[in-house]
């Protein structure tokens, strides 16, 4: 799959604001004031800095507002609402702290509900997809929301909770590239099955429709990034759990907590844009590219 | 809703007979010429006169190669299949429930799955949640396009009746394109589907495709036993040239400047 740049942006950061809008609707930290603003801005900065970066690869933004409307079909459309629905929510929350120096449990709880089911959402649109094999499984929910709560952890500053959630995240995204390197042969289909002549003999692909590129290709049957795929997938997994878990080991100051949250940021966005270009749509078997 | 239908009256769609298709391109052109015309968005080129063109198709034609395997007595040729390749009209298509704005839907009366281009807002989820590539998001207009199954010509009272059918069946050459109601068991798509062996495409995506494929004949076997019948009869009665002939071809041979090795032939 083309890993677009507006996506890989959108699932990185809004994950992680939406982790830390989660634990602070949960109280954890429970900060009022200007400390409490500094928390619920830097949140807000990165879910809404995320959900307007997925707007720019859309083709119509002017008519995004369209997609709160196929709720019972569509997890992309859920994804819409839910996002939505944590933000006004956790900003009711985040007013009480910040101007009352009150919390109200309730809402902040619902908040975090919210916060965590928008991105199970967004997890899903991927997951759903039969089209493609290594996205459709329960690792790709698994790894969304677990790196979701890793991040907020320890973007919350809650040290003794992020560093098992971390290790977690990285089981989890492992989990993810070991089943997904073999989703596609399990999975069945093959250029025979695409073709129906499978049964006949071996299927070649002699000619494809046109001499030049097109949409398909380039939107499905993205394949530069793989030669570095192994090398990156170590890279991913260094930043993003093991050296936030060696600096939290280190020491639990400001500034080691922040170069981990950096480390931790880098990784996840080198595990996602892998996630994109590592991905096989079937429709790449037509084009003999798979 | 993009909820889709749980039942539409009529199930229309194509058969497409990968014996005959010949794979001239006509219908790739056709229904791109039809559809830049007339339904929703034109279907845009990029840079169609120079060297990187591409451009939004509708219906592609692949080729594909079949080698059949060796059973023991030498492999049979292999068997070239050209393959159009258009939305399948499926009963559970992926692509109309992933939809979040509900600019995909199928239609309940005739089960042509379309895109309403003003509710399309361009996220190409639809596209991703297709195995076949039937959708191709236009680059110009920034909207889904796909095969609409020619919904505005096989209703358009102002066509003569002849031309009420998919642009691309209606073109095809080698009568390798049928249209018509699968709902109906005696059509002439649910009779050819019936007696040829009608396929699905990726079956195993449970998407239930509405067009079917009509598989290529086997190919003649003679080949793995005996090339020809005629061929003994075009063995060389002679293989010593005498006569004129003879001679001509000793005294050219002998001739500076000709080819000792190539001898006689």
């Amino acid at each position: 799959m083309h890993p677009a740049p507006s996506v890989i942006l959108f699932s990185t950061l809004s994950g992680l604001g939406f982790g830390l809008l989660a634990f602070l609707g949960l109280g954890m930290p429970s900060p009022t004031g200007w400390v409490a603003f500094v928390f619920f801005a830097i949140a807000y900065l990165l879910a809404v800095g995320g959900l307007i970066a997925s707007t720019f690869h859309l083709g119509h933004p002017e008519r995004a507002y369209k997609a709160f409307t196929q709720w019972r079909s569509s997890w992309l459309s859920r994804e819409a609402i839910c996002a939505v629905a944590a933000l006004l929510t956790m900003a009711l929350y985040g007013f009480g702290a910040v101007f009352l120096g009150t919390h109200w449990t309730l809402i902040g709880v619902i908040g975090a509900i919210l916060s965590v089911g928008t991105v199970f959402t967004t997890a899903m649109i991927y997951t759903q997809m039969t089209t493609v094999p290594r996205w459709h499984n329960i690792t790709t929910p698994a790894m969304f929301l677990s790196i979701c709560i890793a991040g907020g952890a320890l973007l919350a500053g809650q040290v003794s909770l992020a560093m098992p959630l971390l290790a977690l995240a990285g089981i989890a995204q492992m989990a993810h590239w070991v089943l997904g390197d073999k989703a596609l042969a399990n999975s069945g289909t093959t250029i025979g099955t695409a073709t129906g002549l499978g049964a006949r003999g071996a299927v070649r692909a002699f000619e494809p429709p046109h001499t030049g590129t097109n949409y398909l290709l380039k939107e499905f049957v993205y394949v530069i990034g793989r030669k570095h795929a192994a090398k990156l997938r170590i890279v991913a997994i260094v930043l993003m759990v093991a050296l936030p878990l060696a600096l939290l080991l280190l020491s639990s100051s400001h500034i080691i907590g922040g170069l981990a949250v950096i480390s931790h940021l880098v990784g996840v966005f080198a595990a996602r844009w892998l996630f994109f270009a590592e991905a096989e749509h079937v429709v790449g078997l037509y084009y003999g590219k798979r | 809703m993009t909820t889709l239908p749980t039942s539409t009256a009529k199930k229309l769609g194509l058969v497409i007979d990968l014996d005959t298709c010949v794979g001239c391109h006509a219908c790739v052109i056709s229904c791109k010429g039809w559809n830049t015309e007339n339904y929703g968005a034109p279907l845009s080129d990029q840079d169609p006169y120079g060297g990187a063109g591409s451009g939004t198709f509708l219906n592609r034609v692949h080729s594909y190669e079949i080698q059949p395997p060796d059973l023991g007595v030498g492999a049979a040729p292999a068997q070239l299949v050209h393959f159009p390749k258009s939305c399948l009209h499926c009963e559970d298509a992926p692509c109309v429930t992933v939809c979040p704005t509900g600019a995909s839907y199928k239609r309940v009366e005739d089960g042509i799955v379309l895109v309403n281009e003003q509710d399309c807002i361009g996220c190409g989820l639809c596209a991703w949640a297709c195995p076949y590539g039937a959708r191709e998001m236009d680059v110009e207009e920034k909207v889904m396009k796909k095969c609409t199954l020619c919904v505005d010509r096989i209703y358009n009272e102002n066509l003569p009746e002849i031309d009420r059918e998919p642009a691309c069946v209606r073109t095809c050459p080698s009568n390798a394109r049928h249209f018509g109601d699968f709902a109906d068991p005696d059509s002439n798509v649910s009779v050819l589907t019936r007696e040829r062996g009608g396929m699905d495409l990726m079956p195993e995506m449970g998407t239930k495709p509405v067009n079917k494929y009509l598989p290529p004949r086997p190919k003649d076997q003679s080949q793995r036993e005996e090339v020809d019948v005629l061929a003994p009869f075009l063995e060389p009665v002679a293989t010593e040239v005498t006569g004129f002939l003879g001679w001509l071809d000793k005294a050219l041979d002998a001739m500076p400047g000709s080819s000792k090795t190539e001898g006689k032939n």
